[in-house]
């Protein structure tokens, strides 16, 4: 019997020729991640063991990404912590304000992450990592205080389910309507305790920013983990950013999944996520007449360089509704860089956005675009639970770069073309 | 192991922003964290919650981040274990490792109400309504997260591996 490529990876890292779903195994990792916010908790733990070393001081990284520059004392030493034990371990990749991005997008961008992979993170989206063919996935602060510690981690070998995108993308359909219309179809429990493995010719097509987008967010369907097998797009990339040497694993044609579940993408249309769970999707045409207050377009789901080519090919030249704060928040320096070498921060700040240093912050509530009472945002995020980005009774919608945009200078949820 | 608790019922999909909305995650000490426990759930959860009592929710309980904060302040409002129809994945490894003790038991969660007064243990999975009377057992854990609760959390069996290697 053939393996899926989470069962490959998993079994190379476990010392096993083979494994099955439902077998625990130990795996040897080949990175473990914590930022700002889950990192004091695993080193509190850390220092309870009196640990004396990390199990590999090249292959820990710490990312200070969620309340950074510091938004407040509590926070600023949160930070203290997770640097203290940086400096003492003499851990390599260690990110602080001005080298700082958001974690998922500074990763794959560092070349830290390749093809192969075993990864995990005291973060839920740590599952980004999947586009790149590697086996990614979010664990709490515990699990990574042990990875830490051991460099290894125990697994419960998932069942796969496979998706297969086929037809041409439409121009208006991103990445991030492709995984939202899975959510959408699936429910937030759809793939719990599974592997989400994305393929087909519409995904060959995705660029590396859009798959991240998708494998970003397997988490919101409950997955344990979503994969995207490398090909030359991937390789390319990974080549760019590192010389450490990697593997590339694929699914076997005579895999095992618990189902296959396909989507002809010709028929698809943007997708909006209305509160207060990512799968209640909507086309946008059928978004009705939704007012905004705020939009923010950035994050680990959509802070990349593609989504903020996207989103500033539709503000140019135009304003931002007046009733509307738009944020821009870019994933890492190296976009924000970037971005200003092709214009798009003058754009943004043409049409009426403020652009921000890259943060996590609004996304989950943190600092920088809090939501009051009864306000609205329409997001290019992740989550849209009661509460995430502010006032308990406030609302997230959820959506691609090119809807969030056009919806900023609407002033209302919109099509893409209404805004042309 | 056995608790005896009161219950507070939870509908599906409850996420760890309503858990612990983070809001308050500039912090991770565990007091600090409970004051807030459920709250955008149920507002009034931090005052009305009293030692022992036990939570019962629907599907997907702790979906969305992996923030071990949630467990945290679960126990450290004074829950004694959590029962629901399915957990979210993190969740289910973050409440093992930090011991807190968590149930799969669908038929329970539709059978218990609110305010009812249930007994659990830990260790046949038998659920018993004092309230009404009714029985039920819920799914057995692992043997390997079994032993993880029984050595006291994941961090013991860190201890003990870091000292085989060292002699």
């Amino acid at each position: 019997m053939g393996m899926t490529i989470t069962e490959k990876i998993l079994a190379a890292h476990a010392g096993k020729a083979t494994v099955e779903p439902g077998e625990l195994i130990r795996a040897k990792l080949d990175l473990v991640l914590a930022n700002d916010v889950t990192a004091p908790v695993s080193i509190k733990e850390l220092e309870k063991i009196n640990l004396e070393q990390v199990f590999d001081k090249d292959k820990v990284v710490l990312v200070q990404d969620h309340f950074v520059p510091a938004k407040d004392i509590k926070s600023a030493e949160q930070s203290k912590v997770v640097r203290d034990f940086a400096r003492k371990f003499d851990i390599t990749n260690h990110f602080d304000v001005g080298e700082m991005g958001i974690e998922h997008c500074l990763l794959p961008e560092k070349g830290l992450v390749t093809p192969g992979d075993v990864v995990i993170g005291a973060d839920s989206h740590t599952c980004t990592y999947g586009a790149l063919g590697a086996f990614a996935t979010g664990v709490g602060s515990t699990d990574l205080a042990a990875g830490i510690a051991l460099g290894e981690a125990w697994f419960k070998v998932p069942e796969s389910i496979k998706f297969e995108y086929d037809g041409k993308l439409p121009e208006d359909v991103t990445g991030k309507d492709l995984i939202l219309h899975t959510i959408g179809d699936i429910g937030v429990d759809g793939a719990l305790y599974q592997s989400m493995e994305f393929t087909g010719s519409a995904i060959d097509e995705l660029s590396m920013d859009g798959r991240m987008t998708m494998a970003n967010m397997a988490i919101e369907a409950g997955g344990k983990n979503g994969i995207i097998a490398a090909d030359q797009k991937t390789i390319a990339y990974v080549e760019e950013r590192t010389n450490k040497p990697y593997k590339v694993y694929q699914s076997d044609e005579d895999a095992k999944y618990n189902r296959v579940i396909k989507y002809d993408v010709e028929k698809l249309e943007p997708v909006v996520a209305f509160p207060h769970l990512p799968e209640n999707t909507r086309p946008v045409s059928e978004a009705g007449h939704v007012e905004l207050d705020q939009v923010v377009i950035g994050s680990c789901t959509n802070g990349r360089i593609e989504d903020l080519r996207v989103a500033a090919k539709i503000m140019q030249g135009k304003k931002v509704h007046k009733n509307v704060r738009c944020i821009i928040f870019p994933g890492t320096q190296a976009i924000v860089k970037q971005a200003m070498k092709e214009g798009l921060i003058e754009i943004f700040i043409d049409a009426g956005c403020a652009v921000s240093t890259p943060t996590c912050g609004p996304c989950l509530g943190g600092h920088m675009g809090i939501l009051a009472k009864g306000e609205r945002s329409l997001a290019t995020t992740n989550r849209n639970f009661v509460g995430r980005m502010g006032h308990p009774e406030s609302e997230v919608y959820l959506c691609g770069p090119n809807v969030a945009a056009a919806s900023a200078i609407a002033g209302r949820i919109v099509h893409p073309r209404e805004v042309e | 192991m056995e608790f005896t608790g009161r219950v507070w019922k939870f509908g599906k999909d409850i996420d760890t922003d309503a858990i612990i909305p983070a809001r308050y995650m500039n912090t991770s000490v565990p007091e600090e964290l409970a004051k807030h426990c459920m709250e955008d759930a149920d507002p009034t959860f931090p005052q009305k919650v009293q030692n022992g009592d036990i939570i019962v929710a629907d599907k997907n309980f702790g979906c969305g981040s992996s923030r071990e904060h949630a467990p945290i302040c679960i126990r450290a409002a004074g829950v004694s274990c959590v029962i629901a129809k399915s957990f979210a994945r993190i969740f289910f490894r973050n409440a093992i490792n930090i011991g807190l003790p968590i149930f799969e038991c669908p038929e329970a969660v539709d059978g218990i109400r609110e305010g009812d007064v249930i007994q659990v243990n830990a260790d046949s999975g038998v659920i018993f309504n004092m309230t009404t009377g009714q029985t039920y057992t819920a799914k057995a854990l692992d043997a390997s997260m079994q032993e993880i609760i029984r050595n006291g959390g994941l961090m013991e069996y860190v201890k003990t591996r870091l000292s085989e290697a060292k002699a």
